[in-house]
């Protein structure tokens, strides 16, 4: 175990943990998660995007739009400003494209394993956090709303559709996410290979 | 036309009926498509193929239709006030109907023409003119909403307008009513004396903004100038009018004015014509006239302006010519080609078709002239002339072209739309109308391109065709297909007011490019309130602005205290920016307000002088939202 945490990491492995660090770059630029919404009213859809640092709507108005429909339901107002967690992400994402970039200094497998352990964790945070924050959104409801009914909640699904009253919510990952999966996958792959690669040196 | 001089048409038809026997035998070669229910059928969730925009004769406005359902979609108020959105009430637009006549409130609008470029339809705007006080209007097509109107002065009765040339650089407009020019009160025999006369207006589009603005006015003589076409491709130069009444009679005009053989088409070079301008020989020249602009989600401006540049034909040669038309002709059209120019002589009992490329040939040369009328040489029938359509059909108003070869011409008195070849000039088709057509339409078929699909007859009267509803039915327009070999009557529709004329569009040229919202960060209304912490109210002496803003479902402010006697202002932005999410205003009670109905985005004002001490209630009439009803409050009025 210990030979494979030192173990230097083959120069393919090394310029694909560079390709994970210059395409995690991308991911400041575009949204990670969607959820889209969809109602007889809205035959062509609302939609609302996380980006890193912020939320905004799949066309300028549609976060306008998504707050006006759930306004009826006493749901808080959605604006990037009110969620800290948009305030330090694009730090942790920073540190993950940091490491990359050290791997390239220090090339060894172990790092590669830190790497797949931050992303796990920075993915299943984020998840719950996501989780979290969609219940206190769908939970936290205005006694004053015009509309309540009772036992009804608006939580979105984290993953996949929901139907909730006449609307009908799905959630999924955005490019910004298949891309930190893709991450994911490509250290694991290098993992599994620097692993091959270990034992036919055995041999 | 109205009622009366259709019957009296409808009198001389007889006349001209027992004098050509043959002519209507045709009618009975009309087909009705025996599968037509299902080539006008749209199912729910579908869309139409076609836009018609038609205009509304006395209604004043434009409708516009879907085709081939014939299902309506949207008045667009142009020159007439409009209670269901306030058109012409409220503090933006009620100066859109001002004119040097004051506020003039209605019109009778005739002709719907579309911007073009490259002869070829545009998308970008739509014209309609004004015949009783004479003006021209631009409706844009990404709001479809009355920008623009421009009033033309030293004319009486603008019928023949607006029509456009190849590229829009121009729109015409020409005197019906031919009065003294400038205006004086004269003794009215003094028309048969050569003492009133006709203007021919140049009327420049801006090709970037449209903006409208008159370029040159041609003083032409003293008869009715009906109607017009502008030529395409080699005929782009020229512009060309109906006229009747050469006679000058100036009483009993449906004899008077029906004495001579042939009247006239006048062919108009406008090109030279702004060539002499340039060169100086137009003068400066008298009349008051008013534009009126509203930019996007701005008050209306209301600009008086005077003076124009006018031009005597003498003064400019080489720039109108006379063409001899039998008999009384009405319409002038111009074939996608830009050769032929077809006369709708309305008495006549052939469709005389001019060449243009004789008359550019012969005119001139001294040999072909017949006379010169003030400054305009009258070219010989025989000298243009193409050929005739024998024996069409009687009263022939109007044609249109389908770009395959074929024209297509309404006929007012035998209540018929004939299918007839150019070239040959013989009749393939009849095709009857139900009844007594005007104009008629084809997809883009004044266009060099016709979309030659569908075809419109716009019927004046509709006896036996739909449910009694009164002492007046509806106007209708009928509907043809026209993409095969023979014509095929399709459906028929009421319409709103009589429309005249109409444009087709393609949809997939404009239903892309509708707006959908006024966007809230470009709204430049001098009192838009862009956010509901900015609603207010600010006191002016006894005047009191309110700064309200509406999204789903209140308004705010939506408690208002005033005094008897005070103005109030509620300048009410709609914070919505979704699309077709338009909220209304109305307060009870309101005189000489209607409702408003505002555009997401969109700011507009109602003014009211609170009455009497009481509690007066107001709200959003269109229902917006589930708590629609709830969106509703109160002003108080004080003693």
């Amino acid at each position: 175990m210990k030979t494979l945490l030192f173990q230097t990491l083959s120069k393919r492995n090394r310029l694909l943990i560079l390709g994970v660090g210059l395409i995690l770059v991308s991911v400041f630029l575009i949204p990670i998660w969607s959820i889209s919404i969809s109602a007889p009213q809205y035959p062509e859809g609302l939609g609302m995007q996380i980006w890193i640092n912020k939320i905004t709507g799949a066309t300028p108005y549609d976060l306008k739009n998504i707050n006006l429909l759930n306004h009826y339901i006493g749901m808080q107002e959605i604006i990037s400003e009110s969620i800290p967690e948009l305030l330090f992400m694009p730090y942790v994402l920073g540190y993950l494209i940091f490491g990359a970039f050290i791997t390239e200094l220090y090339p060894k497998v172990g790092m590669a394993i830190l790497g797949i352990i931050n992303l796990i964790i920075v993915g299943l945070v984020g998840l719950s956090d996501f989780w979290r924050w969609e219940y206190n959104y769908g939970h936290n409801l205005n006694p004053d709303a015009p509309i309540i009914i009772e036992g009804m909640a608006y939580q979105p699904p984290l993953l996949g559709c929901k139907v909730m009253l006449n609307i009908t919510a799905c959630s999924y990952p955005s490019y910004g996410g298949v891309i930190l999966g893709l991450s994911l996958v490509t250290l694991v792959y290098i993992l599994w290979d620097e692993n091959r690669r270990k034992k036919s040196n055995v041999h | 036309m109205n009622k009366k001089s259709n019957l009296i048409l409808i009198i001389l038809g007889v006349t001209l009926f027992s004098l050509i026997p043959n002519c209507k035998k045709g009618a009975s070669t009309a087909t009705l498509a025996s599968d037509a229910a299902s080539r006008v059928y749209v199912a729910p969730g579908e869309k139409d193929e076609v836009y018609a925009f038609l205009s509304g004769g006395f209604s004043g406005q434009m409708s516009v239709y879907g085709i081939p359902s014939a299902r309506l979609f949207k008045i667009i108020p142009v020159f007439s006030v409009f209670p269901e959105n306030g058109y012409g009430f409220d503090e933006e637009t009620k100066d859109m109907l001002k004119t040097t006549h004051g506020y003039v409130p209605w019109d009778d609008s005739h002709h719907v023409e579309a911007s073009m470029t490259d002869g070829k339809q545009d998308g970008r705007w739509m014209f309609l003119n004004a015949n009783n006080t004479p003006r021209l209007a631009r409706i844009d097509l990404k709001s479809f909403e009355t920008k623009e109107i421009l009033e033309i002065p030293n004319t009486a009765g603008n019928h023949a307008s607006p029509f456009a040339t190849e590229n829009t650089e121009y729109l015409m407009a020409a005197t019906r009513f031919s009065v003294p020019v400038p205006q004086a009160s004269v003794a009215i025999d003094s028309f048969s004396k050569g003492g009133f006369k006709g203007t021919v207006t140049m009327v420049k589009v801006d090709k970037n903004t449209g903006r409208l603005s008159i370029e040159l006015q041609v003083l032409v003589p003293g008869f009715n100038y009906d109607l017009s076409h502008c030529g395409k491709k080699k005929s782009h130069d020229w512009c060309f009018f109906s006229s009747y009444n050469s006679e000058q009679a100036h009483k009993m005009l449906e004899v008077g004015a029906s004495k001579k053989d042939k009247d006239f088409i006048l062919a108009f070079n406008w090109v030279r014509a702004k060539e002499c301008k340039d060169q100086g020989k137009a003068y400066n020249f008298g009349g008051d006239y008013v534009n009126n602009f509203h930019d996007e989600n701005k008050p209306a401006v209301s600009t008086r302006l005077s003076g124009v540049k006018m031009l005597n034909p003498k003064d400019c040669p080489g720039m109108m010519y006379y063409m001899p038309t039998p008999k009384s002709p009405h319409g002038t059209d111009v074939d996608s080609t830009g050769e032929y120019i077809v006369g709708g002589g309305k008495l006549a009992s052939v469709i005389p078709v001019h060449s243009f490329s004789k008359m550019i040939e012969v005119k001139d040369k001294k040999e072909h002239h017949s006379t010169e009328i003030e400054g305009i040489p009258v070219l010989k029938y025989e000298s243009t002339l193409a050929g005739e359509v024998q024996k069409p059909c009687l009263g022939p108003l109007h044609t249109e072209f389908d770009g395959q070869g074929y024209a297509y011409t309404s006929c007012f008195v035998s209540s018929e739309v004939v299918k007839w070849k150019l070239g040959t000039w013989e009749v393939v088709q009849h095709l009857p109308a139900y009844y007594s057509v005007g104009h008629l339409s084809i997809v883009g078929g004044s266009s060099t391109e016709p979309y030659g699909k569908y075809l419109i007859a716009m019927n004046k009267i509709t006896k036996d065709r739909y449910l009694p509803v009164g002492m007046e039915l509806p106007q209708s327009a009928q509907l043809y297909d026209i993409s095969s070999g023979k014509a095929e009557l399709l459906s028929d529709f009421p319409t709103v007011g009589e429309p005249h004329y109409s444009q087709m569009i393609p949809a997939k040229l404009l239903m892309d490019k509708t707006a959908k919202l006024y966007p809230l960060e470009e709204n430049k209304h001098p009192y838009a309130t862009k956010s509901e912490n900015e609603a207010k109210i600010v006191r002016l002496g006894s005047t009191i602005h309110i700064y309200m803003t509406a999204i789903r479902s209140h308004f705010k402010p939506d408690i208002i205290e005033a005094k008897t006697g005070e103005t109030l202002y509620f300048h009410v932005t709609n914070l919505e920016q979704d699309y077709d999410i338009p909220h209304g205003f109305a307060i009870g009670g309101a005189p000489n307000m209607t409702n408003l109905l505002i555009m997401p985005g969109e700011t507009r004002t109602f003014k009211w002088v609170a009455p009497k001490p009481g509690i007066y209630p107001f709200y959003c009439t269109d229902f917006c939202s589930a708590l629609h009803q709830e969106m509703q409050q109160y002003i108080r009025v004080s003693p």
